[in-house]
């Protein structure tokens, strides 16, 4: 069974070509179809492959599928390998079941769009990078996922491309990630010239031999590394395109902006977590940007109107919550709360899209209001997934999964209060804002009727994320409610686990009861300001400091000024200015002088006798003179 | 002896073309089609030939040679010879050949057999540049392709056409003299050493020089190189040649004439001169990295499509010499690859901009934008390769920038680190040609464009199919090269001091410790 894993990556590709070569011509069903069908079986046989993988596992725990040698130079031998083990079988889990999610409900949201069958090829493509991302058995090959990833983001958040907003998003995204990228590939290759390979497994068993703890190439390697994660994850310092890629369909928000594709870079920091345990400041660091961008997203969210830009920035602090647990040293539980963060989040886009949609393309939360009882099976399921990001206690998935990321920053082997205080308080802002985003959507007074109505077609996925995002969290449990830990002893086949300090059950019922209550009082804090009486926010918006600060959070901490000012104006200058090249003007004068010569020895051949006697005299007596003195 | 008809098969179908002209113009295309033609099916047979001999052969790379005495008493031979990478060489050679001579099936009217010509002619040269290894007969067909592209550029070019060909002119010949110099005091020396007086590439490989007079040697071949190749501050002939030529003129010069340059450097200067390229690695490092990145600011600021697509050349061209520079397996290989596959990417991007400009007669980005809807095919081809010249994996440039950025990282890690930035660079460039060109408002006042051809698409069809091919399967290509560069390290290693000829992997010697590592999966690699 294992040996078919090929054939996960190669039906979305296959899907890509048949759509890329004669999507157009195809009527619009068809590509759908097509589009649908091949990421549905590549889910389906991921379903078999995970089933087979868990029941039997292979030795090792890890499963290495060679197709064929990418290229050989030197030393530098990439395959095209596939490497399955918990860690990807998660990540393609998630990938191919949310990508067909995503897919059946694109069928109807995208109708009549033009570009439908282009839409779904970009789709396919993107799946199939993806899937290359987190199945690459070595970084080349990662890299190429990783690049492929990117490509199909910039396509498809460029989507509408008549319009040049879109297109600029779209660059910016692609710019931006690249800058990433460009430090990963770095890292690269100083992991190459001192460890000799770039074969994932390999790198992971020679760098503790070679490289002492904290010693600069692993520091090095794994800053470079962190580059390209913060890129692809949308975290400080480079977190400033995923907003603007909001401009992409909804359900490309959804999956790539959400679900997979922003998420890489916790994939690639969980999977060469030793290099990062090399490097521990690093380690640190990690954490830190994950707090600081959970922080600064969370607070933007609070101030943001456009349904769709709330989400965005909840999504870049959610991959804080991420980054933060990845910082501290607890792995499974970064990878857990990917998993929840996934299903929830991609329900909460879709949801979004349903509103946009039957408000007609509205995206502006204050000109909603009211839709709970015209689409009522959205309106469940996105409370459902609202209760999940705002970490509801107990009965939601989001709550376990961000549970765990704050108990291992308090207790863990790398506990640190710091960053407990900072993802507790950005609990407080994401039920704050989760609570706030579903009452100016869903409540209040209808403000515009409805215009499309969704099938069943858009409504499945809806309830289908909404039941996984509620009892996903239940494969793992705390000590204090059942203690199950399904999710971490899985993961713990591949990813090192973490000692919690003594303690015991009484400081983890604490932490519980602080989160719970934290959530629970970020909810009550929303419903009060935003529904019971939102003049009160007004009048503190309206103030002179509070609309200084809300404009600042509105535009994401004046980042994009920042770098605007810093790199963008000045390349921009330089580039217009010196656009017809400056070291041509040295070519041009050289021109300029042979001619001047040319033009002064020709003036002297004007064939007047006078002149030549002239000459003939001038020159006698200038070597005359030449010959006395000298 | 196939080699010998490799040209002439050029040549006499150029004179062909010209008289058939006389009477037809269709013939005369036909004749330049079925002449590059055959030589594509040709090298082909060649390559194929030869492909289960590639791996036996890496201690003689020469594939083919053949000799012929034609001027003893100054000796000078007609010696030809063929390994690996000028095997890839010409293969690039003749499919742009017959990509070149399809290109122009509607473009060019006026004169159309001369124009042929010409382009055979180009072709001819080129050939004999890859193929030569008598420096006398290589300086000979170093102008041999210099002239009929003076007369493509000049004749059939657009607007400023006499300028940019007086331009080219002048830069290609001033700096070939400075070759052409070196070349006969290298003839010289050799001869007083020796008492052997001879152009043989082979046995001036033995020459042994005093320190100053290599390092006055190999500036004067390697400027000649790095003004074909070109190497800022030198490139300045590049942008006006390439924008004014005519599509199949700038398709040559990008694809074909400046792999001249980058062959030039790898066959002569490094071989014959090993010693003043080690003392010369860092500049020539450093003049590769501003290469990458003044290149990729200029092509940024430009309005004009087929300018733009010129300087992406200067920013490619500067990997060339970065990875020339670091001088060791992983760069060389990576040039190589570097060097196909600019040629059938930007290849590409030219005889796009030709077409474009073919059916709107404007080349002005500022007129342009929005003709995704009317013309998918053309965007789709479009899009393909603004992404193959950003170097995305899965396309075959991405190998040769990925293999080049290695191996020059271990020569020099700063140098490269600011050379990598080059990828964001090359991203912000290509993106732009999308953005005005095929996304955005469409301009105001357009009539209807039509798409692709089925010529067309069969030109494209095959570039798009070649740089897949290249990027997820390059072992044909780097398993034909590897033996030549493994030959070229070794002759540079061997002139060097001893320790170097037991790392015939590396010419570095303080970094060859790192190899160590790679031991266990070396099967196929340097040793």
């Amino acid at each position: 069974m294992l040996e078919l894993l090929w054939i996960v990556p190669a039906l979305p590709f296959l899907g890509f070509l048949i759509l890329a070569l004669i999507g157009s011509r195809m009527p619009g069903k068809t590509a759908a179809a097509i589009g649908v069908a091949s990421i549905g079986l590549s889910a389906l046989l991921t379903v078999f492959i995970g089933i087979n993988f868990i029941s039997s596992p292979p030795a090792g725990r890890v499963y290495i599928q060679t197709l064929w040698e990418w290229f050989n130079v030197a030393g530098l031998n990439p395959g095209i390998a596939l490497r399955l083990d918990a860690v990807s079988l998660t990540f393609i889990f998630v990938i191919t079941f949310v990508g067909f999610l995503i897919h059946l409900y694109s069928v109807e949201y995208m109708e009549g769009e033009e570009g439908y069958s282009r839409f779904f090829a970009y789709m396919n493509l993107f799946v199939g990078s993806m899937l290359m991302l987190v199945l690459g058995d070595n970084l080349v090959l990662l890299y190429l996922g990783w690049e492929g990833v990117g490509l199909c983001s910039y396509l498809l958040i460029g989507f509408w491309y008549k319009d040049p907003a879109n297109g600029y998003a779209a660059r910016k995204a692609f710019i931006v990630t690249r800058v990433g990228d460009t430090a990963m590939a770095i890292g690269l290759f100083i992991l190459f010239t001192e460890l000799g390979s770039l074969n994932i497994g390999r790198l992971l068993e020679v760098a503790p031999l070679n490289w002492p703890v904290g010693s600069s190439m692993p520091v090095l390697a794994a800053a470079l590394l962190l580059g390209g994660a913060v890129g692809k994850s949308a975290q400080l310092p480079l977190q400033t395109w995923l907003p603007d890629a909001m401009a992409g369909p909804t359900p490309v928000s959804a999956l790539i902006h959400a679900a997979t594709m922003v998420t890489a870079g916790v994939y690639l920091i969980a999977r060469m977590h030793v290099i990062f345990t090399l490097a521990p400041v690093v380690l640190t660091i990690v954490g830190v940007i994950g707090a600081l961008t959970l922080l600064l997203a969370g607070f933007s969210a609070l101030t943001q109107h456009d349904i769709k830009r709330v989400l965005a920035y909840s999504t870049i602090s959610q991959i804080g919550y991420m980054f933060l647990a990845l910082g501290v040293g607890a792995w499974s539980a970064a990878v857990f709360h990917f998993m929840i963060h996934a299903f929830f989040k991609a329900l909460l886009f879709l949801g979004a899209g349903v509103v946009i949609l039957a408000l007609h393309h509205e995206q502006n939360m204050f000109k909603m209001g009211g839709v709970r009882k015209m689409i009522p099976v959205t309106f469940w399921t996105f409370l459902i997934g609202s209760a999940s990001l705002a970490a509801l206690p107990l009965v939601t998935g989001g709550f376990y999964s961000k549970d765990l990321i704050l108990f291992y920053a308090f207790d863990g082997e790398r506990a640190n209060r710091w960053l407990y205080a900072a993802g507790l308080l950005g609990a407080l802002i994401t039920a704050l804002y989760t609570t706030r985003m579903v009452l100016l959507t869903f409540f209040g007074e209808a403000k515009t009727h409805l215009h499309h109505k969704p099938t069943w077609i858009m409504e499945m996925p809806l309830v289908v994320l909404a039941v996984l995002s509620t009892f996903g969290g239940f494969v793992e449990l705390p000590h204090t409610l059942g203690h199950l830990t399904l999710f971490s002893d899985f993961m713990q086949t591949i990813l090192p686990g973490n000692q919690v300090a003594e303690g015991g059950i009484s400081t983890e019922l604490i932490l519980q009861l602080t989160a719970a209550v934290t959530a629970i009082l970020g909810i009550f804090i929303a419903y009060m300001l935003y529904y019971k009486n939102p003049e009160r926010v007004t009048a503190l918006r309206r103030s002179a400091f509070g609309s200084r600060l809300h404009a600042f959070w509105k535009k994401g901490w004046g980042f994009d000024w920042l770098y605007d000012t810093l790199f963008v104006n000045p390349i921009v200058w330089i580039a217009e200015v010196n656009k017809s090249d400056f070291i041509d003007l040295i070519y041009t004068f050289i021109a300029w002088v042979n001619r001047m010569f040319n033009r002064a020895f020709s003036f002297t051949q004007s064939g007047r006798l006078r002149w030549y006697a002239m000459g003939i005299a001038l020159g006698a007596i200038i070597t005359l003179t030449i010959a006395v003195f000298l | 002896m196939i080699l010998l008809w490799l040209i002439a098969i050029l040549m006499i179908g150029g004179i062909a073309a010209w008289a058939a002209a006389k009477w037809n113009v269709m013939l005369a295309r036909w004749i330049a089609l079925i002449a590059t033609l055959i030589n594509f099916v040709l090298v082909i047979m060649l390559w194929v030939q030869h492909s289960g001999g590639l791996t036996l052969g890496a201690n003689a790379p020469w594939l083919l040679d053949f000799r012929w005495n034609w001027i003893p008493s100054f000796g000078i031979s007609f010696h030809m010879a063929l390994d690996g990478m000028s095997l890839l060489l010409i293969l690039l050679t003749s499919f742009i050949g017959v990509l070149s001579v399809l290109t122009s099936w509607t473009e060019i009217e006026y004169r159309a057999g001369f124009f042929h010509f010409n382009l055979l002619w180009i072709l001819a040269g080129i050939t004999g540049v890859f193929l030569s290894l008598d420096l006398f007969m290589f300086y000979f067909f170093w102008e041999v392709m210099l002239i009929p592209m003076y007369f493509l550029i000049g004749i059939w070019g657009h607007e400023n056409r006499i300028y940019a060909s007086f331009k080219f002119f002048i830069f290609t010949q001033a700096s070939s003299l400075f070759m052409f110099v070196a070349i006969l005091a290298l003839y010289f020396i050799h001869g007083k050493n020796t008492g052997v007086y001879t152009f043989d590439y082979l046995q001036l490989l033995g020459t042994v020089f005093t320190p100053k007079a290599e390092m006055w040697l190999m500036f004067g071949f390697l400027i000649a190189f790095v003004v074909k190749l070109p190497i800022v501050p030198l490139h300045n002939w590049l942008p006006d040649a390439h924008t004014e030529a005519p599509t199949a003129g700038s398709v040559v010069l990008a694809a074909l004439l400046l792999k001249t340059g980058a062959y030039g450097i790898l066959r002569f200067v490094i071989p014959l001169f090993p010693h003043a390229v080690r003392d010369f690695q860092i500049p020539g490092m450093i003049l590769g990295a501003i290469g990458i990145i003044y290149g990729a600011i200029l092509a940024f600021a430009q309005t004009d499509f087929k300018r733009l697509v010129a300087y992406t050349s200067v920013n490619h061209m500067g990997f060339v010499m970065l990875g020339a520079f670091a001088l060791n397996e992983l760069a060389l290989q990576g040039v190589v690859m570097q060097m196909l596959c600019h040629g059938i990417s930007t290849g590409a991007l030219f005889i796009l901009v030709g077409a474009l400009y073919e059916r709107i007669h404007t080349r002005d980005l500022n007129k342009m934008g929005g003709f995704w809807d009317e013309i998918p095919r053309m965007g789709a081809v479009g899009l393909v390769f603004a992404l193959a010249s950003l170097g995305l994996p899965g396309l075959g440039n991405f190998i040769a920038e990925f293999l080049t950025l290695t191996g020059a990282f271990m020569a020099n890690n700063w140098i490269t680190a600011i050379a990598t930035l080059g990828l964001v660079a090359s991203t912000i460039y290509s993106l732009r040609i999308m953005a005005r060109v095929f996304y955005g408002r469409k301009p105001k006042v357009e009539k209807h464009i039509p798409d692709f051809n089925v010529r067309e698409m069969i030109i494209m069809g095959a570039l798009i199919l070649s740089i897949i091919w290249l990027g997820i399967f390059p072992h044909p290509v780097l398993d034909t090269s590897r033996p030549a560069i493994n030959n070229i390290i070794r002759t540079a290693a061997a002139k060097g001091s001893v320790s170097q000829l037991e790392k015939p992997g590396t010419l570095l010697p303080d970094k060859a410790g790192q190899v160590q590592f790679a031991g266990k999966n070396e099967k196929g690699g340097a040793r």
